[in-house]
């Protein structure tokens, strides 16, 4: 649980950062909450040569609305997310998520960027922000870009994320009036990582549903959008058959490992359960 | 009954805070890894990856390279000095490092010593093990298989896996019973191979004097004493010598059980610092310490139990395969490598029993220790508490009823039972009826129909437990020949203030508190008074230490023996002092820290006063000072019990079990501070969750422990834990010098029966009997889709 030799820098603006990534190449790490990086390397599975350490570059962090979307700095803890007002009263299934990342400890240190980057399909948030139709910005040699959430995670611990890049936000589309999300987690313990879990978002207009979106975590290599169910979901009533027929889907979109968390079996059908409970929620708090 | 001191005084019964907790709560506490010594060495330990295989070589030349790398041990360099090989407590063999072949994964191969912790982790990465991959044999069933591989071909003759067979009771009789009784019920019953997983691993800091020969040895130990005699019987040929090694056991951040064997780690860093001349520390990590220290319990257990169609116990079998790893590490007595299974029988009045223990080789760590239990109790508990609820089932009572109705009655005690223990007092009946009351049981009977209706559901369980500690009486405990009594050196001060040493060691218990208030009730000295020190064998006198739940019972009586022995000669100084009323020792009262004059009680003179006396005024003739000794040998055991009472709800949907509600009634006897007492059971409450729905140490069929760091060893937090519900009754040892019983350990004995029978009880209406523990949601989840119940 020692760690090998490596080389830290600390840059406190995003453009030193990005320029010793480039001077390092392959040899560089991105350091943001280290609650999986550090991990890694105490373990001696990471044993990056030289890591760069985002928590002095201060304009990477912070929580606001602007042009229609919620914004989200890189190194925003988990803990801000979880104390926010304006993502309790607007955003409930981020939320719901963020009181369940982990523990109070990793929430503390642990961010919505380097939780995304490292694209952990136990990761929580990567099925929140599927769930939401979120976009990353990135900064990197060539300039600024976007990805959508999909675009950017792209298999267990794989982005598409170019060497010398970072992450630097989030951005959600606010919500419509009548939408509603929720996030339903399984774990074993507090701290573990889900036996599976499930992030929906869903709005309703003029008594149906117009939009569903729906994250499966640690059900998969990578996190996992169960489309069909959404696509079945659209444009349904939202009564309770057609959300019992969305968590069918959804179990039948997982693709879930056996570990000591349970059979595949069980966790498919935890998928269901969970689905179905996340949706029942969502639709109570999209209202009428 | 015990006399009443005063709060100031805080004797038996007063809830005195602990005085230890004045360092613990600011950060001061010193733990092993707190000491450090000039020029001190750090030992880093290279980890076998395979479970089973044989060392072709091992190179050392990277690492050696290494900057600050100053050595690597290997079991070649031991062989030297014939120290490749160490005994364990039961008398089988372990590997200190290997020469010819590891025989689990984690096993330690060869050790780095450098000048800094990073260039030791460094100098273990940089060791190049080739290893011959060897058959694998975890499941100790076929271990037992004619055509298993022979693990231990290092002994000689060697033909098989089998470690041991123990038995005890009369086996034909007990078949008579089960071929004449109307109702038989059998049920296998595994209980995992889990691990203590204490907060603080294990370690230690060497440290040896060339010029005088001196060892001292900082340690995570828990009997400290045995330990140092061992040091100088398997290192004597190599120059350590009794007098000259010290043990020291500092602050212990939880023992339970893990701390007493001797880890080759101890070893290679006393080796090291002999070799080196520089102290030389050693500090496991979590992951270590889970895939390498000690393991408990991994007993397959057949019972069967025998009865009238009334639900009146006849006849008690049981046979146990024991799974003890690749060497028998466990750390019972001597005489009793099945430990104290023999008190299976349990609250209840057998007449016919039988049980017997196999051990077995496989390729898994070492141990079989007793986690926060005296040795075995835990299984024995829950084999017979699992199946009177079977039992209760098929003869179509209720759980509580079928108890009751073969409890050992509260006057038969002394019971002498047919496994020939004397269980000293107990009131069973009274320890469930406070239960039952407590809880509400009769409504909860009631609230389970109704939601059995709804297809909901709700179980209730009950575990009614006794447990055996203290050991132990001298003619049938001994550890290495060593006897299990234990001490107590009391001395007290010219100024009326004490100290205490004792053989034991506290790794959390609080002795620094109970010892203190145990001298307080018999001297009336406060207890704020009374140094209390433990674990340093050049200060305290011999001992065994502590585990068991053993250091009331011993320690803690020999303390109030030797506070008796200073009252003794406090009555003749008093009587002395006194000598002007023209008194005698018979004409003397003593209430709490006063003798008084029988016919004049105004007249008397105080502990402290006589204490003065004893260094500045004794009488002509009596030797100065105010001092005794005793090493206790218990006549007897001594028999906690209680009545637990659980109530879980089941998720439809995942299989969750939620404890709603958990009623603990204990009777440890007298009780010496009801606070630590509580503490105690909480404590051990948790951990009695802890298995039963949580931890279990896994492996692959090829021997990777698939639990060896806290991702997947699952220790439950306070988040998981239920608000607990503690009552006591109180019904003294009449043995035991304070009337007290030990308490450490019977909530982890007692709890996790009690949540297995409420999980088994939710589920019984679709044909449940019995599910292993630990039951977790998915075990849950294919009973209820077996069953056809979803959300």
């Amino acid at each position: 649980m020692i760690p090998g030799q490596f080389e830290y820098h600390a840059p406190s603006t995003l453009d030193e950062a990005l320029a010793l990534l480039a001077e390092h190449g392959s040899d560089a790490r991105v350091l943001a909450g280290g609650q999986s990086l550090i991990p890694l390397m105490k373990l001696r599975l990471a044993s990056p040569a030289v890591l760069v350490d985002l928590n002095g570059v201060d304009s990477l962090s912070g929580i606001e609305e602007s042009d229609g979307q919620l914004r989200i700095g890189a190194m925003t803890r988990h803990s801000a997310l979880e104390r926010s007002e304006l993502i309790a009263s607007r955003y409930p299934l981020i939320a719901d998520a963020a009181a369940v990342i982990a523990d109070p400890l990793v929430r503390n240190r642990g961010t919505t960027g380097g939780s995304l980057a490292h694209a952990d399909p136990a990761g929580d948030l990567g099925s929140v922000m599927t769930a939401l139709g979120a976009e990353v910005g990135v900064a990197g040699p060539g300039g600024a870009r976007t990805l959508s959430i999909d675009e950017l995670l792209l298999g267990p611990f794989m982005t598409t994320l170019d060497e010398g890049e970072i992450l630097t936000e989030v951005r959600v589309p606010q919500p419509e009036a009548g939408s509603g999300g929720a996030y339903e987690k399984l774990e074993r313990k507090v701290g573990d990582f889900a036996t599976a879990a499930v992030a929906v978002q869903i709005t309703r207009a003029n008594g149906s549903c117009s939009a569903a979106g729906i994250g499966l975590t640690a059900v998969g290599p990578t996190t996992i959008r169960a489309s069909e169910a959404e696509d079945a979901l659209t444009g349904s009533s939202l009564d309770d058959d057609a959300l019992r027929a969305a968590a069918d889907l959804a179990a039948a979109a997982s693709d879930p490992a056996a570990d000591l968390r349970g059979s595949e079996e069980y966790k498919r059908d935890m998928v269901r359960v969970l689905t179905l409970r996340a949706l029942r929620r969502a639709v109570e708090r999209a209202g009428g | 009954m015990v006399a009443e001191t005063s709060p100031e005084i805080g004797g038996m019964g007063h809830s005195v805070k602990r005085k230890e907790d004045a360092r613990f709560i600011r950060g001061r506490g010193n733990y092993v890894d707190d000491i450090v010594r000039p020029g001190m060495l750090y030992l880093d330990i290279v980890r076998s990856p395979y479970a089973h295989a044989r060392i072709k070589s091992i190179n050392s030349d990277a690492a050696l390279e290494v900057e600050g790398v100053l050595a690597v041990i290997t079991g070649e360099t031991l062989k030297e000095f014939n120290l490749h090989w160490m005994p364990t407590l039961m008398s089988d063999t372990q590997m200190v490092l290997p020469v010819d072949k590891v025989m689990f994964a984690g096993q330690e191969v060869a050790a780095v010593v450098a000048t800094s912790r990073y260039a030791a982790a460094d100098g273990v990465e940089a060791v190049e093990v080739e290893y011959e991959p060897l058959p694998v044999v975890m499941d100790p069933f076929k271990a037992l298989e004619p055509d298993a591989p022979v693990l231990r071909d290092d002994k000689e003759g060697k033909t098989d896996n089998h470690i041991f067979h123990w038995e005890v009771g009369d086996r034909d009789a007990t078949d008579r019973a089960f071929e004449e009784a109307d109702v038989t019920v059998s049920q296998d019953v595994y209980l995992p191979r889990i691990h203590v997983a204490s907060i603080e691993t294990c370690g230690c800091v060497a440290e040896f004097d060339s010029v005088t020969g001196q060892l001292t040895v900082w340690m995570t130990t828990q009997a400290p004493h045995a330990i140092r005699t061992v040091f100088a019987l398997v290192a004597g040929h190599v120059g350590l010598s009794e007098e000259k090694i010290r043990i020291i056991s500092p602050d212990i951040g939880g023992g339970f059980g893990g701390k007493v064997p001797v880890y080759p780690g101890y070893v290679i860093a006393v080796a090291a610092a002999v070799v080196t001349g520089h102290p030389v520390k050693w500090i496991e990590d979590r992951i270590e310490n889970l895939q390498a220290d000690s393991f408990a319990r991994d007993y397959h257990m057949a019972a069967e139990i025998a009865a009238d169609s009334d639900g009146t116990l006849k006849a008690l079998r049981i046979k146990t395969l024991a799974d003890h790893g690749y060497t028998d590490a466990a750390c019972n007595p001597s005489q009793f490598p099945a430990g104290l299974f023999s008190i299976c029988t349990g609250s209840y009045d057998f007449q016919n029993a039988f049980a017997e223990v196999d051990g077995v080789y496989t390729n898994k760590p070492p141990g079989g220790i007793a986690y926060r239990c005296s040795f075995r109790v835990t299984e024995a508990v829950h084999a017979i508490e699992r199946l009177v609820d079977v039992l209760a089932t098929e003869v179509g009572m209720d759980p509580a009823d079928v108890r009751k109705k073969n409890f050992i009655p509260a006057d038969a005690f002394p019971y002498q039972s047919v496994f020939d223990w004397e269980y000293d007092s107990g009131n069973y009946e009274g320890a469930l009826n406070l239960a039952m009351e407590t809880i509400g049981y009769d409504e909860l009977r009631r609230e389970q129909a109704e939601k059995r209706e709804r297809g909901e559901l709700m179980g209730i369980g009950i575990s009614s437990f006794t447990e055996i500690v203290g050991a132990g009486p001298s003619r049938h405990f001994d550890i290495l020949g060593l006897k299990m009594f234990d001490s107590c050196e009391l001395r007290v001060h010219p100024t009326g203030k004490a100290v205490a040493r004792f053989g034991t060691k506290s790794q959390g218990q609080g002795h620094e508190t109970t010892y203190a208030q145990i001298i307080a009730q018999e001297l009336g000295i406060p207890a704020s008074d009374i140094a209390v020190e433990e674990g340093d064998t050049d200060t305290a006198p011999y001992g065994l230490g502590t585990y068991a739940s053993r250091s009331t019972p011993t320690a803690g009586a020999a303390g109030a023996v030797a506070a008796g022995k200073v009252r003794d000669k406090a009555r003749a100084i008093a009587a002395h002092l006194l000598e002007a009323e023209e008194v005698t020792e018979d004409d003397l009262e003593w209430e709490p820290g006063r003798f008084f004059v029988r016919s004049d009680p105004e007249k008397g003179v105080t502990i402290q006063e006589i204490a003065l006396a004893a260094y500045t005024n004794h009488p002509q003739g009596m030797e100065a000072g105010l001092e005794a000794v005793s090493y206790y040998d218990p006549p007897n055991l001594t028999f906690p019990f209680g009545s637990y009472i659980c109530v879980v709800d089941i998720d439809k949907g995942t299989g969750e079990v939620h404890v709603r509600r958990f009623v603990a009634v204990d009777d440890c006897g007298n009780i010496i501070n009801p606070m630590i007492v509580e503490g105690q059971v909480h404590g051990g409450l948790t951990m009695g969750l802890a298995p039963a729905l949580y931890e279990e140490l896994s492996y692959d069929e090829s021997g990777n422990p698939l639990s060896a760091s806290f991702v997947d060893y699952l220790v439950p937090t306070a988040v998981e834990t239920p608000a607990w519900e503690t009552a006591n009754t109180v019904t003294p040892s009449p043995h035991h010098p304070l009337g007290a019983k030990g308490i450490g350990e019977s909530a982890t004995v007692g709890a996790p029966p009690a949540i297995a029978n409420a999980v088994v009880d939710a589920l019984s209406h679709l044909g449940v009997r019995h599910i292993d523990i630990p039951i977790t949601p998915d075990k849950v989840w294919s009973i209820l889709r077996e069953n056809g119940i979803t959300e």
